[in-house]
């Protein structure tokens, strides 16, 4: 760490640690109610709410996990601290609190008069987002307009600007059903398969540099590649949400095709990362971080490209849209892109942060495997159980409730998944933030001078 | 990669071609706009009523357990088409009335069956709630979803 307002990013990564572990526990609340409907007395705890926070603390803590990057990424980026660091803060305090408010509102069942999903947000919590986002905005900006311009930053600070041009869309919600669910989508896949996408790459592009010693230029030419590949497939692949919803037909042709190009950017990504780790041969003793990079792309490409993939088409999305092979993809495509790039850059800047070697660096790999294998299997688990909805539901016609019944198996695996990922989850939370006296494994040499 | 393609090439192709795609998306999206508005919803049936029932069906993230045109949670059925199914084409105040005396009947309790909360809806709520899904009802949604009969 060579700039002292990089510890802002401790904070933020804090504050996401702690949402993190809401949302799965949350998502362990959900798994356990379609098992047992039951168990929970349907009106303190109604299904609905438990999804809400799930999803919502998810979102709210990708969010704050990338603020947290670019506090970290922009002033080794830019070469200068950042603007205003109190700035920083207040937006932390503006922004954790607004999440907490509404995570615990949903508790008492106070969410938006016009919610929507993901967006349930109540309306100042919805506006306290717009102004954390604003005065992050300003801050970073003036830091990089006033420093060291680069790739890095120029991609980062467009995904960021998207984010939040992108959330306004979030404020308008016509009477008209059709026309809200084709702007409600502006926000939602505008979002993962658009400028989050960049924040992605440009998170990478950051680790791969400081991590395998590879020449700048080489890196950068890259991320342009790549991103480039992201927005030419990822704007007209909305197309893929328009099919159903009352918009026109055309759709289906547009949609298909954009959406199913939208694999290249996922496929560029892992290319990207396993040349530069290959080309630069580089013993980095950081193995976490580069566990979680390599790990992200790879996965990042299972679950956004080939799950994706598989039900994008509009003749197989006829059937599937809407079951259990929908939250399925969710579910690893969430994970591999947003969650592992937030982990890999968290582990790869924890023990910079803390100003000692990389710690607890076998208990960071077993967490990786643990959340990993849990994921992977819920994703298989919900890919079954989608397909037979599929097949039983949109093809037999058999009706959804008497469907579900013939589930259950299923769910029961996703359950025990998903405690594995909950347990996963909180061991990567413990090997982050209790740094050990003794290594496990005692890292190799440690490389101090960082690749440029 | 070396040479073809230089970084600042690279950089003028992403900011353009993005450019040129997003504004392909604009106008597509207004044309869907106008399609939707003008085509596939029924703007003249969209009531003051049909507006309050989809507020209903926001205030109580009913979408967080149904989905509807597709979209939202999967843990509860399909709404789109709920007034159809119901034999709202044929008998819309039937189906209109069934949807009430739904809403008004849950949770079931029934054991092992997932639970549906009981909403504290007033009878012009419940009104306003099944005009709405009526009216979602009629969208063209190019054949979704596939049912065999009914
Ligand atoms: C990291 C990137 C991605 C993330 C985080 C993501 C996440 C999601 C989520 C959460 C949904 C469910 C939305 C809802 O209805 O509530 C969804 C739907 C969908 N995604 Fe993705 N996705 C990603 C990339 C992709 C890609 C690359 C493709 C295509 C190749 C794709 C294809 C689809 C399709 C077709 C649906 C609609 C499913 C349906 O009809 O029910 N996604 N995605
Ligand atoms: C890193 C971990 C996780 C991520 C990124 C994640 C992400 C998501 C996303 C994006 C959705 C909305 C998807 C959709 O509606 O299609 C969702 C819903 C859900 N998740 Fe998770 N989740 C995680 C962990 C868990 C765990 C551990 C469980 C426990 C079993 C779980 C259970 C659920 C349930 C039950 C739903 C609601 C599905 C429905 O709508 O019927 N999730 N999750
Ligand atoms: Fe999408």
């Amino acid at each position: 760490m060579r700039y002292e307002s990089q510890n802002i990013a401790k904070i933020y990564w804090y504050g996401a640690l702690l949402i993190f572990a809401v949302q799965v526990v949350f998502g362990l609340i959900g798994g356990t109610i379609y098992v047992l409907p039951n168990l929970f007395p349907t009106d303190l705890l109604p299904f609905n709410v438990v999804r809400m926070i799930h999803t919502n603390a998810l979102v709210v803590w990708l969010l704050l996990g990338f603020f947290g990057a670019a506090y970290f990424l922009i002033p080794e980026e830019a070469e200068r601290e950042i603007h205003s660091p109190f700035l920083a803060y207040v937006q932390f305090a503006i922004f954790f609190f607004g999440a907490l408010a509404a995570v615990a509102g949903y508790l008492f069942h106070i969410y938006a008069d016009q919610a929507r999903s993901y967006l349930e947000q109540p309306l100042w919590v919805k506006l306290g987002i717009i102004v954390a986002a604003l005065i992050f905005l300003f801050n970073i900006s003036m830091t990089v307009l006033q420093g060291r311009k680069t790739a890095i930053t120029n991609v980062l600070l467009l995904g960021l600007w998207g984010v939040a041009i992108f959330f306004l869309f979030s404020l308008y919600n016509p009477a008209n059903l059709s026309v809200d669910k084709m702007f409600w989508w502006y926000v939602v896949h505008l979002w993962v398969e658009g400028v989050w996408e960049l924040v992605m790459a440009s998170i990478l592009a950051f680790i791969m540099l400081k991590m395998t010693g590879v020449d700048r230029e080489v890196i950068e030419k890259w991320l342009y590649v790549i991103v480039a590949t992201t927005l030419f497939t990822g704007v007209l692949g909305t197309g893929h949400h328009y099919y159903w919803i009352g918009a026109p037909g055309y759709w289906q042709w547009i949609g298909s095709v954009f959406s199913a190009l939208e694999v290249v950017p996922f496929f560029g990504m892992v290319v990207f990362t396993f040349a530069m780790v290959w080309k630069g041969r580089r013993d980095h003793p950081n193995k976490a971080a580069l566990l979680w990079s390599l790990g992200c792309s790879v996965l990042a490409f299972f679950g956004a490209g080939v799950w994706g993939f598989l039900h994008t088409l509009s003749s197989v999305n006829f059937y599937t849209h809407g079951t259990q092979v929908t939250a399925a993809h969710g579910h690893l495509a969430f994970y591999g892109a947003y969650v592992c790039v937030n982990l890999a850059i968290m582990s790869y800047a924890f023990p910079l942060l803390k100003n000692r070697a990389p710690y607890n660096q076998v208990l960071n790999m077993l967490s990786f495997w643990l959340i990993t294998s849990g994921v992977v299997f819920m994703t298989v688990t919900l890919t079954f159980a989608g397909v037979l909805q599929t097949h039983l539901e949109r093809v037999n016609g058999i009706p959804y409730m008497d469907v579900q019944d013939q589930l259950g198996f299923f769910y029961l695996l996703r359950l025990g998944a998903g405690a594995v990922t909950v347990v996963g989850v909180l061991l990567f939370i413990y090997s982050i933030l209790v740094p050990r006296e003794q290594e496990a494994i005692a890292p190799t040499s440690l490389t101090t001078a960082p690749a440029e | 990669m070396s040479e073809i393609l230089t970084k600042s090439t690279a950089r003028n192709i992403f900011y353009g071609g993005s450019a040129f795609f997003f504004a392909i998306f604009l106008a597509l999206t207004a044309h869907s706009y106008l399609y939707m508005v003008n085509k596939s919803t029924d703007s003249a049936g969209l009531t003051d009523s049909v507006e309050r029932g989809k507020r209903v069906w926001e205030r109580n993230a009913c979408f967080d357990c149904h989905t509807i045109y597709g979209e939202g949670a999967r843990f509860a059925p399909e709404v789109g088409d709920v007034f159809k199914r119901w034999n709202g084409e044929t008998d819309p105040a039937g189906a209109k009335q069934m949807i009430k005396d739904w809403m008004k009947s849950q949770p079931s309790g029934t054991p092992g069956r997932r639970q549906m909360p009981h909403f504290d809806l007033s009878d012009q709520q419940l009104d306003d709630l099944a005009d709405f899904l009526a009216w979602a009802s009629r969208t063209n949604t190019q054949g979704w979803p596939p049912r065999k009969s009914k």
